[in-house]
């Protein structure tokens, strides 16, 4: 088993926080991991990724090579189709439909989503709107992380166990939260 | 011992803390300040038994490093590439003098440029000043190199450094530990003028420098941390230096590879090594993560007819960072051509934070200096470089840490009035004061903003040295009271601001004007904690 994802969005929108998620799930299923990220002057409003790779065996490579990334998992639309160049042709596509709109030159939002329908596999979520509906808007990337899970091969328990650890010492309540938006995101999913 | 995920400079970090260092020594900088965060948090710091505060610079920090290492103890300085430049003194001297507690010196450096003004190699550094280099291909590597670097350290009597590149310093992975070891008690050195570089003391400690050469050269045939990796190919063999490995053996597990690699994580590299290596095939292709400093070593300026291959001959670029895909070019295999981004997708750099201080100060100044045109304003390294860009096209320079506030002095000294400079308040304490003592004493007519958020903010919100002090600090450096000036950067106080501003501009001599607000990330983190 090895699952190439690259994490998706624009500074601040929580791609870290998945990124951790499945990190210490993976980890904890006993699986190898490299999870590489951009930290610094990259993070202030502007595009950001993390390459993260899981397999039952080493990882040599902390960047994903080009054309044979599993799944993009975006939590922006515009900055899932940033790093289609690297998606395998059978990789799926997991984005958020909410635009995140901080340049004067943002294309069209339906322009977007077309392109994103071209991909063979993909799952467009209103993220924010869901997690609006289970509590907090900035449960959005976790409604992602819940929408992509089918295609992770972690269990789902080991995710809500990892979102557990992750978040436990900001309290209850927002373990809960996040959690219910993992599961609602994983539902949406579904339900396509 | 349990398995931990960390970043490669938390491995770092982990390494240097189960290898018994007292102290760590640092200046944040990207890709470099997770290591002394990692070890701020440690229980032994909260505990007291090793210290890991910021420094002013990365001279100041190297030079701390050192008296630690006089006083018997193992210590790390931690910087990144740029920041060994602002250490060099320390660093090149540090070799002459040698130590005496194991002393590290990490150069984290950043090829790509993802967060800095240049790409410069430490391995060079460390050729130059002659001493071992380390370079760890994974997390894993890192923790174990951390460790034996100050064996080595302390074997060889001398400084050693780690040099990992930004996709390895900021990459998580499994990491094993091992036993820790005990702090090294306080001890003299043994040779009390070890440390005095008079000239005739300078000379003989630098004779035993160059002596100590081949033995390092021995040292890394023989640790096994260069290695020969055999195959079955006979025509080309991969020298694959640090990260690069990580790199060929994602390609040659593909590709089903079978050539013989010699993998290099020490330097120097002993000559035999290369030399049998080379001999075992027909061509070699040199992996470096940054400059090519096996392969210039290895190609001569006389042709040899021998085929080396890499980033000198154009088989990898110059410049920027590898990759798998750049790799697996470089060894001619042919690779399907990947999908296309869409052109719909548009470029999203970096921009100030919402409500950020600088950009309050820029829009006052922008309108303070309009009376006088563009091309006024010198800046510095931080968050504040970002009024390059529009909508603020504020600056006209960014070169090194405190640069704004000199060369505000020099381009003054030739006739530009008003002259600005723009700097934060951290790079201020690190590299600015000096410049501003040279225009008060020379009398040069400046206009020096001190955009103080309280915090070395771009790094991540680290304390900053200038906090409280200074008004203090630039009256004590004879700037005059009545032209140190406080404003407060928020849109309310926006045309009270252009007015200080306009005053200052318009005076001839030394003025600091401190626009004074808390990053806003800063003050947000303290929201969500009360």
């Amino acid at each position: 088993m090895k699952k190439d994802i690259i994490l998706a969005g624009v500074g601040g929108q929580g791609i870290l926080s998945i990124a951790a998620v499945i990190g210490i799930a993976a980890v904890e299923s006993g699986l190898h991991l490299k999870q590489a990220e951009v930290h610094g002057m990259s993070q202030r409003g502007g595009a950001v990724e993390s390459h993260l790779r899981i397999s039952d065996g080493p990882v040599h490579s902390d960047l994903i090579p080009e054309g044979e990334c599993d799944m993009i998992l975006s939590v922006e639309p515009m900055e899932a189709l940033r790093h289609l160049s690297f998606l395998s042709t059978e990789g799926w596509v997991v984005t958020s439909s909410n635009p995140f709109k901080n340049i004067p030159d943002y294309p069209a939002e339906e322009v977007l989503i077309a392109e994103i329908r071209k991909v063979r596999n993909h799952i467009l979520i209103d993220a924010e709107q869901i997690a609006a509906e289970h509590g907090s808007r900035k449960a959005s990337n976790m409604v992602m992380l819940g929408a992509a899970s089918a295609h992770l091969d972690v269990l789902p328990e080991k995710l809500e166990g990892a979102m557990r650890t992750l978040f436990e010492r900001k309290g209850e309540e927002v373990v809960g939260m996040n959690i219910a938006a993992f599961r609602a995101g994983r539902e949406a999913a579904v339900r396509g | 011992m349990s398995k931990l995920v960390l970043l490669g400079d938390e491995a770092i970090a982990q390494g240097a803390l189960d290898a018994g260092i007292s102290g760590v020594y640092a200046y944040p900088g990207t890709p470099s300040t997770e290591i002394t965060e990692y070890i701020q948090r440690s229980d032994l710091v909260r505990q007291g038994q090793v210290r890991a505060g910021w420094t002013a610079n990365e001279k100041t920090a190297l030079e701390a490093a050192l008296g630690m290492s006089y006083a018997g103890k193992r210590t790390m300085a931690c910087m990144k590439h740029v920041g060994l430049n602002v250490a060099a003194d320390p660093f090149m001297n540090a070799a002459v003098t040698g130590i005496n507690g194991g002393v590290l010196v990490v150069a984290a450096d950043d090829p790509s440029m993802h967060s800095s003004q240049n790409e410069q190699d430490s391995r060079f550094y460390g050729k130059f000043a002659g001493i071992p280099v380390l370079e760890p291909s994974s997390q894993q590597e890192a923790y174990e190199l951390t460790r034996y670097g100050f064996e080595l350290s302390e074997k060889f009597r001398l400084p050693v450094m780690i040099r990992i590149p930004t996709r390895l310093a900021h990459s998580r992975s499994a990491v094993e530990r091992s036993p820790t070891r005990e702090q090294k008690p306080m001890a003299m050195p043994a040779d009390p003028g070890q440390f005095v570089l008079l000239p005739a003391l300078a000379r003989k400690k630098y004779r035993l420098l160059l002596s100590v050469r081949e033995k390092l050269e021995e040292e890394s045939g023989t640790s096994g941390v260069n290695r020969v990796e055999q195959g079955n190919e006979k025509k080309r063999g991969v020298i694959a230096c640090g990260l690069a490995y990580n790199y060929y053996r994602e390609v040659a597990e593909k590709h089903r590879l079978a050539e013989p690699v010699l993998k290099i994580s020490q330097y120097p590299v002993a000559p035999e090594m290369i030399r049998d290596f080379v001999g075992m095939v027909e061509e070699v292709i040199v992996l470096e993560e940054g400059y090519p400093l096996v392969e210039e070593s290895l190609r001569g300026v006389l042709e040899t007819g021998y085929v080396i291959r890499g980033r000198m001959d154009g088989t990898l670029p110059r410049d920027g960072e590898l990759n798998p895909a750049i790799v697996a070019g470089a060894l001619d295999l042919r690779r399907e051509k990947p999908a296309a981004v869409p052109g719909v997708v548009k470029s999203r750099p970096p921009a100030l934070c919402k409500g950020c201080g600088h950009a309050d100060m820029f829009l006052a100044l922008n309108e303070a200096l309009a009376e006088y045109g563009p091309g006024r304003v010198f800046s510095d390294i931080g968050c504040y470089t970002l009024g390059a860009l529009p909508p603020f096209n504020a600056i006209n320079s960014c070169v090194d840490m405190g640069a704004s506030v000199t060369m505000a002095k020099g381009a003054s000294d030739a006739g530009l009035h008003p002259s600005v400079a723009v700097i934060g308040d951290s790079t201020f304490t690190h590299s600015g004061m000096t410049g501003l003592l040279d225009a008060v004493v020379d009398g040069s007519p400046v206009t020096v903003i001190i955009s103080d958020n309280s915090v070395t903010g771009m790094t991540g919100g680290q304390k900053s040295h200038a906090t409280g002090r200074l008004e203090e600090i630039c009256g004590g450096l004879g700037v005059e009271k009545e032209h140190i000036r406080v404003i407060i950067p928020l849109r309310k106080n926006h045309d009270a601001n252009v007015k200080v501003l306009k005053e200052e501009l318009a005076y001839e001599g030394v003025s600091v004007i401190i626009s004074d607000r808390e990053c806003i990330q800063t003050a947000k983190k303290k929201v969500r904690k009360s």
